[in-house]
């Protein structure tokens, strides 16, 4: 399958009209009549569960306030009405029991899609993941596969502080086993959960409350995004920005300013942090010769130390200056306005490395 | 000190010896001469160091998965601790690829990727040996999920420890099980220690199924786990109750006769008490009835665990036999791979 980059830009014709004041969401995007669709990213994540939920009927969706609700983030509104609520399924606050459930009705036969409120409270599950779900297929000898999505929002929310705002990306990444899936966009949203969808091991789809309602106009008709393929959000020429999920926006936001200045930078999504497109990092790297890795993640042993270690292994001759990493700060996230801003990888402080990078 | 029973079902033993009858007592008998030997030959090859790593036995134990597995067919499924060799024996489990898992060997029942705390089978729904305390239980809810969602008329079976009791995933999944009234039965193998510390240092209600059922809305029922006809007779109730949609918590007083695993000397406990669970040996008391009832000979029992004993001795030879995983399998299966 070829991807076409660069083929679903942000910018859109139209916004989304709010309905009395809450944003549009449910699986129905707003047709646009030349074979493409307005949706958020919200909307593109619904629209993907629908249309796999009608063509296989082994998938459900489990989780808290999901179903009569509509998803905490509302995500999944509108599909109680559509699907019932066997296959929309409200739990308690138990995530360890639903995490596990979902292994066990994996094993059996079904592919369950489990919602983490937010990926905070995935930890109250860890042993679930990691001890089951991460090493099944594996320590069965490749009888058991997990065919599971887990999903939820993943990153710092507004102001939310230190138990709200974890990025778990080079967590869940550490694990053999695991899928790590880490979206900017819709179209690259929906394309990568309706290829979750058909796979057959376990995916941890991490979204971002921030992202939701980033609106992008995408195809009507039927695509997927196959895992381990990165897509360039910004060409450019003189440093490579590597990023994910809502750090790919503050560093696009960091390049059109860079831009001003006359440095052009190339912003580098690999959409999949597990697996990873090192080959499109690396195409890049040898264009540009520098590099900088944007992440929420902590800087130890975060995303951006993997990324620079790697391009070390891979693309040594190809850096005329150290890979520079902009990473959360390392401390709980805090409450205080100024505060949280100065822990997350903001623009300002991406501009500030990619200037390091070309030694300016 | 002798388990209370206060708890327990009144079991009539010649009532349900008659109504299981002679082919299949001889059968359930077999069933755990089987586990029995395969066990302690596995117990001796460790020492030899054929097998390596923990090796938790169920000594002791058999008559409580036995009485249970007599109850289920193949739209059920079942998942246990890291104590798993019994259950996939009683499922029909070539010992040969269960030996060759403990010895390592790339004819083993999962590649040799697992060994003695992961046995499994797609095929009969076996989700597992799963070595972290209380991890299965809430796998074992999820099968039962499935049950229900595709209407197959099955129930889950999930075995635990005493010592799994007090994890958040025991409870967790109780609670679901009751909400959504899923077919699935939870089997407390109560063995007096979680590892060296006795039960009563680590839960604070002797009889946990009776405690905690109430509490979850459950049926519950408490039996003498060295007695089959208790075992047989608690699983043919527990499973028809599932199947009507009613989830059912059950705890076995049973007892290892051996330590936690092969490494465990079991200080902990006197040579008294020990003494006293292996005077009601259930495999013995089972031979004793069948004798009793004459069916079946001194001779014949003999012979039979001859048998037993050869087919063993079998799946040791093709265990030693077989080849160790090829290195190209180190990385195979961390994905699954259609």
């Amino acid at each position: 399958m070829t991807v076409t980059r660069l083929a679903h830009p942000l910018a859109t014709r139209r916004k989304l009209e709010p309905k009395n004041g809450d944003p549009i969401n449910g699986h129905k995007g707003i047709i646009l009549g030349d074979g493409t669709q307005l949706v958020s990213m919200r909307m593109a994540l619904c629209q993907a569960l629908f249309e796999e939920m009608n063509r296989d009927d082994s998938i459900f969706v489990m989780g808290e306030e999901v179903a009569e609700y509509n998803g905490a983030y509302k995500v999944t509104k509108g599909l109680l009405d559509v699907f019932g609520p066997e296959r929309i399924r409200d739990t308690p606050i138990t995530e360890s029991a639903f995490t596990g459930m979902a292994v066990g009705a994996a094993m059996t036969g079904l592919r369950p899609v489990i919602e983490f409120m937010s990926w905070n409270f995935s930890f109250v599950a860890f042993d679930q993941i990691i001890s089951n779900a991460s090493k099944m297929c594996y320590m069965t000898g490749g009888m058991f596969p997990i065919p599971l999505v887990m999903r939820g929002p993943n990153g710092a929310g507004p102001r939310v502080s230190s138990q709200h705002s974890h990025a778990v990306e080079a967590l869940f990444s550490h694990f053999p086993g695991l899928i790590v899936v880490s979206p900017s966009t819709p179209y690259d949203a929906k394309g990568l959960m309706k290829t979750a969808l058909r796979q057959n091991n376990p995916v941890c789809f991490l979204e971002n409350e921030m992202l939701y309602n980033v609106e992008q106009e995408i195809p009507v008709d039927e695509y997927l995004i196959p895992f381990g393929v990165g897509d360039i959000k910004r060409e450019g020429t003189d440093c490579t920005i590597v990023a994910v999920n809502r750090s790919v926006h503050w560093s696009l936001e960091a390049a059109a300013e860079l831009a001003k200045e006359g440095i052009s930078c190339e912003v580098v999504d690999p959409r999949t942090v597990k697996p990873l497109d090192l080959p499109l990092i690396c195409e890049s790297v040898a264009k540009t010769n520098r590099c900088v890795v944007v992440e929420e993640c902590y800087r130890t042993g975060g995303f951006g130390a993997e990324i620079s270690a790697l391009l070390m292994e891979h693309s040594f001759d190809d850096l005329d200056a150290p890979v520079q990493r902009v990473a959360s700060t390392e401390n709980p996230m805090p409450y205080a306005a100024n505060l949280e801003r100065e822990t997350l990888p903001m623009p300002h402080r991406i501009i500030a490395a990619v200037k390091q990078a070309l030694y300016r | 000190m002798a388990t209370t029973l206060a708890s327990a079902l009144p079991i009539d033993a010649a009532a349900v010896r008659k109504e299981i009858g002679k082919d299949n007592l001889l059968a359930l008998w077999k069933d755990m001469l089987l586990i029995r030997r395969f066990e302690e030959r596995a117990g001796k090859a460790y020492l030899e160091k054929k097998i390596a790593g923990f090796l938790h036995l169920y000594i002791g134990q058999e008559a409580v998965a036995t009485g249970f597995y007599a109850h289920l067919d193949s739209r059920d499924a079942s998942v246990t601790t890291y104590r798993c060799h019994a259950q996939a024996l009683l499922l029909g489990l070539d010992p040969k690829e269960l030996m060759a898992e403990l010895y390592g060997k790339v004819t083993g029942n999962v590649k040799g990727k697992g060994g003695s705390m992961h046995f499994f089978s797609k095929e009969k729904k076996y989700l597992g040996g799963h070595g972290i305390v209380g991890g299965q239980i809430p796998v074992g809810t999820g099968a039962a999920l499935t049950a229900k969602y595709r209407k197959t008329g099955g129930v889950s079976v999930t075995f635990l420890g005493d010592g799994a009791s007090p994890q958040g995933t025991f409870h967790e999944s109780l609670n679901l099980a009751a909400l959504w009234n899923l077919p699935a039965i939870y089997v407390i193998e109560n063995n007096r220690y979680g590892m060296g510390t006795a039960s009563h240092r680590a839960v604070s209600v002797e009889n946990i199924a009776e405690a905690k059922a109430p509490g979850y809305g459950m049926a519950s029922f408490t039996f003498d786990g060295l007695d089959l006809y208790a075992s047989w007779k608690t699983a043919q109730q527990a499973v028809a109750l599932a199947r009507s949609g009613k989830p059912v918590l059950i705890e076995a007083k049973t007892y290892r006769f051996r330590g936690h695993s092969v490494s465990d000397a079991a200080s902990y406990r006197s040579k008294e008490e020990l003494a006293e669970y292996q005077a009601r040996d259930p495999i013995e008391r089972i031979k004793a009835d069948l004798i009793g009832e004459k069916w079946l000979s001194e001779t014949q029992a003999e012979q039979i665990d001859e048998q037993v004993l050869t087919r063993v001795q079998e799946a040791m030879k093709f265990a030693d036999e077989s080849a160790e995983p090829p290195l190209s399998d180190l990385t195979r299966h961390v994905f699954a791979e259609e």
